[in-house]
């Protein structure tokens, strides 16, 4: 197996462009399961750790924060947890410290499992991909345009993912995951909630309950259609949005859960993180939980 | 000899002091936490071979033919071995079973049987060298219904000798009279899952092949001389050619009673005339071991309105899989203990073990009494409800102690005194309320399921009484060498068992009884090997026990031998003369020498074998005996925190009460009673091989969960010591019934919080969610 | 293919040659006889490999040795300085915050990782504020040690461990004090 260390983000991409075949590597907490397992035999692997500015976010001048695929999921918690609070919260939940110290957003990304546990809440926050390549340069992805099958994305063979767009929180996020333990577990299935008063507009998204995870649109719509945003959150309205959340998924029973209490989960974690997300905005909370 | 390997076991010198009821370090803890100690996958040999195995992905079809040439031409490999190749007996099989085959020809019985070894010098190659082995396969239709097995003559056979492998009854007094009695009637049927033991250390070992043709094999195990009695025979080598060494083990919990990667590691080396390492992947590891026996169970009790249980009734049936395993003596215990600590006056009981294509299940912590605890502990909390008592109550209103009789009519001869150690875990403090402020404190924990919304509290009782040392007649003594010495100047016990220290604090507790006995301070343990006698298994908590015993009667006569100097050499009566502190003392005449100047050049060795008092088989129609050597118990109280709507649990509190007889190490004996805890806890809301038409569906770590640190609660321990006259120091085995009793209590405790009947372990979010 | 490295492993420079597929796991294990790292799972999910990577705690078993190269790797047995055992070390002996010891060897660098994270300020994963300081209580020692699997289920004495190694947080131990970067500069 051949083993490419670009030092630069060019080299990086000229290694891809020469090898598309090459996989790309970072932490590596998705890539070597496969590896070691077999799953997965690349014949080369591009790894990306040299390329410093992966590693690197920035607040860019239209206020959103441009992420570097490779920043691990520990300083997102520790660095972006008060601006990015619903990923923060996803971040927390991934695999153990370790991986977290290794593990990326780049790499769930990469990998598209439908149980990554960052997709539901960059599906929730609106987040933008940003990806490229030598021969077309860079393309902007959002989120809800990104994840095709199971552990299929859009890339292309040629291209890379360099970083994410998210803007910084604008109200309330929750991200709340089920697994059948306390630590070091795959969700059973997840669920993300971002508020954008300002929009008067509710993201929503869910993890682990469909092919690949997936926004609850008709959940969105209905709440920027039916959302009072200035009064009590009405009980009707959140079953509806309940309900609506559980439509979005299209779950199977496997060994971690079966398909119907994955839709009855998707339910009461919608309710319940609504309900948190309106409790914090109409308590004027500033502070959120981020981690 | 031939040479032994880089990070052989080795002798331990016991560091600092402590005899008996101390808590002293462990001897080998110093090598653990410095990552020094040497397990079994840690051995190396230059010009060792890596051995690896293919097995059957299927668990029931006919071999046609095997097809080993192109493997064999792969570059890098040393052999290709069949069951052609087994130079001896055929099949092994713990317990004398001998029905394995130690590599499959004809058949394949189960997913993961071996069927073919492979030596490479590197063990990728010999990973590849296994894709290139041909099987042509005629696949059949899996045998997976263990109530079928037990019960439908049309079934087909998985063995051929039939698909019971051992059907146990037991009856007392009049079943069917005592139900016209019974004012109250309450009934069940229970499940339990296929359980794993997980060790951390997968299985592995090295072979290395001696000049004398015979073989030396370093492995981890749980008892030599029995994986030796199975090795010898399918080498065809006597017992004295092939030496054994233990190496650290990483865990065992009766999953290394069975032989995995021995023989054929021998087979390869001895093939190859190069020493072969094998070490299981985590995958394979699922397929190498044995599980806990699945159970469903159906049990029947009928009381009067006072709660007093006047009859029970009950069906169990343990699915062994494929093979023999420890199923007969797995149903002995899950009979013998099927209604548990309580006294009821009519009794019919049938276990069953059964043979199915599904994987082979035998020993594992708790081995037969686990399951059925479930079972009639959630009938003590059907009963309380039907009764309207409370589920202490009612578990005293029956309680066994000591002079009672159990179901098998053997009278409980040491104290038992369950009904005040009841009392105790229902007065022992509550946790306080969960903060619903804080993430840490509620089901779900970070992962943020909830914030308070219908998380509801409840509390449960269990109570464990598992039998020690090996029952139903076996005779399981132990054997211990001890040798007495003076080394730079001191005196130094030397002690050498073929016992298995399998972190249970084994080597602890000799270093401890050694200077108890003999007044030295000064302890080395030598590593276990076959060149002394048998220990028996560290399996039945028996090994405190037994092993314990040996050296406690092995230091007593080498203290004999002291005496004997010391009488000649001080002219003071036996009787007159002790020893400690490494002096010889005199009641009369205060400190007489040192025992250095005693002994000078002399060295006192002596081998002792202990034994149990003998126990008695169980009736074949009847079930009545005295089948068991000791008994000890646990009763456990479970907190809980169960968020209702989303099925997740978390466990605040586990409380245990044991009588443990008498404490010789009390931090060892606390983590007995913590892990013990900690695996029922995994049973009860996690742990389960989920196996669909024969297939396990979940053989790895991110599918197969055991708890993590945050999943164990706290626990709090009253730990009581009744001494058992006939013990040794009078001490209870103490390894497993906290593994019994805290998975009732845990899943009685969620039905409290939930009001659901939950009659399956573990308990999963969907069945408390109704949702499926 | 192979390529050529040099870890630094324990504070040795260990020039190695291997498959570029090689774990950074079996290169310590099978190649350099650092065999303190344990292979539990293969993938992540047991944490027994657990070794300190340029002065952070990863999984070793989920690394390519070849990522590796130049970079200090600091195992349990590294742990030892002097022939005295590091205070994490001893803690777990003396807190019996283990039995079969397969695991030992990585929650010993998971926790000793735990504690330089904590020195080095980083908030903890659970509470709402991201910038006060973080009070080791029992709690959240259990929430930063819960990538380690213990099957003996020693945790009750594990979480001991800590609590007796934090207690006096002055006076914690040198290589406790010492952050991530100074370890990587060491």
């Amino acid at each position: 197996m051949e083993f490419l260390r670009p030092a630069t983000w060019a080299e990086a991409l000229a290694a891809k462009a020469d090898l598309p075949e090459a996989a790309p590597i970072q932490g590596g907490t998705d890539m070597m399961v496969e590896l070691n397992f077999d799953v997965h035999r690349p014949a080369a692997l591009l790894d990306l750790n040299r390329v410093a500015e992966l590693t690197r976010w920035t607040a860019e001048a239209d206020g959103r924060l441009r992420i570097g695929a490779g920043v691990p999921y520990a300083r997102l918690i520790a660095e972006l947890g008060d601006r990015l609070p619903g990923l923060a919260q996803a971040a927390r939940t991934v695999g153990s410290p370790q991986i977290r110290n290794r593990g990326t957003v780049g790499g769930n990304l990469g990998a598209a499992s439908p149980a990554g546990d960052s997709h539901p809440a960059l599906l929730a926050g609106d987040a933008v991909i940003e990806v490229e390549s030598a021969a077309r340069g860079v393309r902007m992805i959002p989120a809800d345009e990104f994840y095709l099958g199971v552990k299929r994305n859009t890339l292309l063979p040629d291209e890379l993912i360099r970083a994410f767009w998210m803007s910084p929180a604008s109200g309330p996020q929750y991200f709340s995951k089920v697994g059948t333990r306390n630590a070091m577990v795959i969700a059973v299935c997840s669920f993300a909630i971002a508020l954008h008063p300002g929009e008067r507009r509710v993201g929503a998204a869910i993890g682990s309950a469909a092919p690949t995870p997936r926004r609850a649109r008709a959940a969105e719509e209905f709440l920027a259609a039916e959302l009072d945003w200035d009064a009590p959150l009405e009980p009707a309205v959140l079953r509806r949005f309940g309900e609506l959340a559980t439509e979005a998924a299209s779950p199977i029973d496997d060994v971690r859960g079966t398909a119907g209490y994955r839709r009855h989960a998707i339910g009461v974690m919608a309710r319940r993180t609504l309900t948190w997300a309106w409790n914090d905005l109409r308590a004027g909370r500033t502070e959120r939980r981020a981690g | 000899m031939s040479v032994a390997p880089a990070r052989a076991p080795r002798d331990i010198a016991a560091p600092g002091g402590g005899g008996v009821g101390d808590s002293a370090l462990r001897p080998d803890g110093v090598l653990k936490v410095r990552g020094e100690f040497a397990y079994s996958s840690d051995l190396w040999i230059d010009g060792m071979l890596w051995g690896a195995t293919l097995r059957s992905p299927h668990p029931r079809a006919k071999i046609l033919s095997i097809d080993t040439s192109e493997a064999l031409a792969h570059p890098g490999v040393w052999t290709v071995l069949t069951h052609e190749d087994v130079p001896g007996r055929k099949h092994f099989g713990v317990d004398h079973t001998w029905d394995q085959p130690v590599l499959a020809f004809d058949e394949v019985r189960h997913q993961g049987e071996p069927i073919a070894l492979v030596a490479a010098d590197h063990p990728e190659t010999a990973r590849r060298a296994l894709e290139k082995i041909r099987i042509e396969y005629e696949v059949l239709e899996p045998l997976t219904d263990a109530r079928r097995a037990a019960f439908d003559p049309a079934y087909p056979r998985v063995q051929p000798r039939g698909n019971v492998a051992r059907h146990q009854p037991v009856r007392v007094g009049d079943v069917d009279a005592a139900r016209e009695l019974a004012e109250v009637v309450v009934s069940g049927e229970f499940q339990v899952g296929m359980q794993d033991q997980a060790f951390l250390g997968p299985e592995s070992g090295l072979a290395i092949p001696a000049e004398d043709g015979g073989v030396d094999l370093y492995v981890a195990t749980q008892w030599m001389h029995n994986d030796l009695e199975q090795i010898g025979p399918c080498l065809g080598l006597a017992e004295d050619k092939i030496r054994m060494t233990l190496s650290g083990v990483g865990g065992a919990f009766g999953g290394r009673e069975d032989l995995s990667m021995q023989i054929h590691a021998a087979m390869l080396a001895l093939r190859t005339g190069k020493p072969v390492k094998i070490v299981y992947n985590r995958y394979e590891s699922f397929f190498g071991h044995v599980h806990r026996h699945p159970a469903q169970m159906r049990y029947e009790y009928g009381a009067t309105k006072d709660g007093r249980i006047v009859y029970a009734d009950v069906e169990i049936i343990l699915d062994g899989g494929a093979y023999t395993s420890s199923t007969k003596n797995v149903v002995g215990n899950a009979a013998s203990l099927a209604v548990g600590p309580y006294v009821i006056p009519n009794v019919r009981i049938d276990a069953y073990g059964v043979y199915t294509n599904n994987p082979p299940c035998g020993a594992m912590r708790g081995f037969g009494a686990v399951q059925a605890c479930f079972a009639f502990e959630s009938m003590m909390d059907r009963l309380a409800d039907a009764c309207g008592l409370d589920p202490v109550t009612v578990r005293q209103v029956n309680a066994a102690a000591e002079g009672s009789a159990l179901a098998t009519g053997q009278i409980i001869w040491a104290p038992l005194p369950m009904a005040e150690m009841l009392q105790t875990a229902r007065e022992l403090p509550m946790p306080a309320p969960a903060d619903t402020g804080d993430l840490r404190d509620l089901p779900g924990g970070v992962s943020q399921t909830t914030h308070g919304e219908g998380v509801r509290r409840g509390v449960g009782y269990g109570v464990g009484l598992k039998n020690i040392c090996f029952s139903e007649g076996y005779d399981d003594y132990s054997t211990a060498r001890v040798r007495l010495e003076v080394i730079g100047g001191e005196p130094v016990a030397m002690v050498h068992t073929a016992a298995a220290e399998v972190g249970q604090g084994l080597v602890t507790l000799e270093a401890q009884i050694a200077r108890t006995e003999l007044g030295v301070r000064r302890v080395v343990i030598q590593p276990a090997d076959n060149r002394v006698g048998d220990a028996g298994s560290s399996s039945a908590s028996r090994q405190s026990y037994m092993t314990g015993g040996a050296v406690m009667t092995a230091c007593q006569a080498v203290r004999e031998g002291m005496a004997a100097l010391a009488a000649a050499r001080f002219g003071h009566a036996r009787d007159d003369l002790s020893f400690t502190g490494d002096k010889v003392v005199s009641e009369s005449a205060g400190v007489l020498g040192t025992i250095a100047e005693l002994l000078g050049d002399a060295v006192i060795e002596e081998t002792r074998e202990y034994h149990h008092r003998p126990t008695t088989g169980m009736d074949p129609v009847t079930g009545r005996g005295d089948s068991h050597a000791q008994l000890a118990l646990c009763v456990h109280r479970a907190v809980v925190d169960v968020d209702v709507d989303l099925g997740l649990v978390k466990v605040v509190e586990l409380a245990a009460v044991q009588d443990v007889g008498r404490i010789l190490n009390r931090v060892a004996l606390e983590g007995q009673i913590h892990g013990g805890s900690a695996q029922g806890l995994g049973l009860a809301v996690m742990e389960e091989i989920v196996v669909e038409n024969g297939r396990v569906r979940n053989p790895s770590f991110t599918d197969y969960l055991i708890p993590t640190i945050l999943d164990m609660p706290p626990m709090r321990l009253e730990i009581l010591e009744n001494a058992d006259p006939r013990a040794p120091y009078g001490l209870r085995g103490a390894g497993e019934p906290s593994t019994l009793s805290s998975t009732p209590a845990i899943v009685a405790a969620i039905r409290d919080a939930t009001g659901l009947a939950l009659t399956r372990v573990p308990v999963r979010p969907e069945h408390i969610t109704g949702s499926s | 293919m192979n390529a050529r490295i040099t870890l630094r492993v324990d504070g040795r420079d260990r020039p190695v040659a291997l498959d570029t597929r090689t774990t950074l796991l079996d290169a310590l294990r099978d190649r350099l006889s650092v065999t303190s790292p344990k292979k539990g799972c293969d993938h992540g999910q047991c944490g027994a490999c657990t070794v300190l990577l340029d002065g952070r705690r990863v999984v070793s078993c989920l690394i390519l040795a070849v990522a590796c190269d130049g970079s200090e790797v600091v195992t349990a047995q590294g742990l030892v300085e002097e022939g005295e055992p590091h205070p994490v070390q001893r803690a777990f002996l003396e807190e019996d915050g283990f039995q079969c010891g397969f695991c030992t060897p990585g929650q010993i660098c998971s926790a000793v990782g735990m504690l330089q994270e904590v020195k080095a300020g980083h908030p903890s994963q659970v509470t709402d504020d991201l910038t006060g300081p973080v009070t080791l209580d029992d709690e959240e020692i259990r929430e930063r040690l819960s990538g380690n699997l213990c099957r003996c289920g020693a945790y009750v004495n594990i979480v001991a461990a800590l609590r007796e190694e934090t207690a006096p947080s002055e006076e914690t131990s040198p290589r406790a004090e010492t952050s991530p970067s100074e370890e990587a500069e060491s």
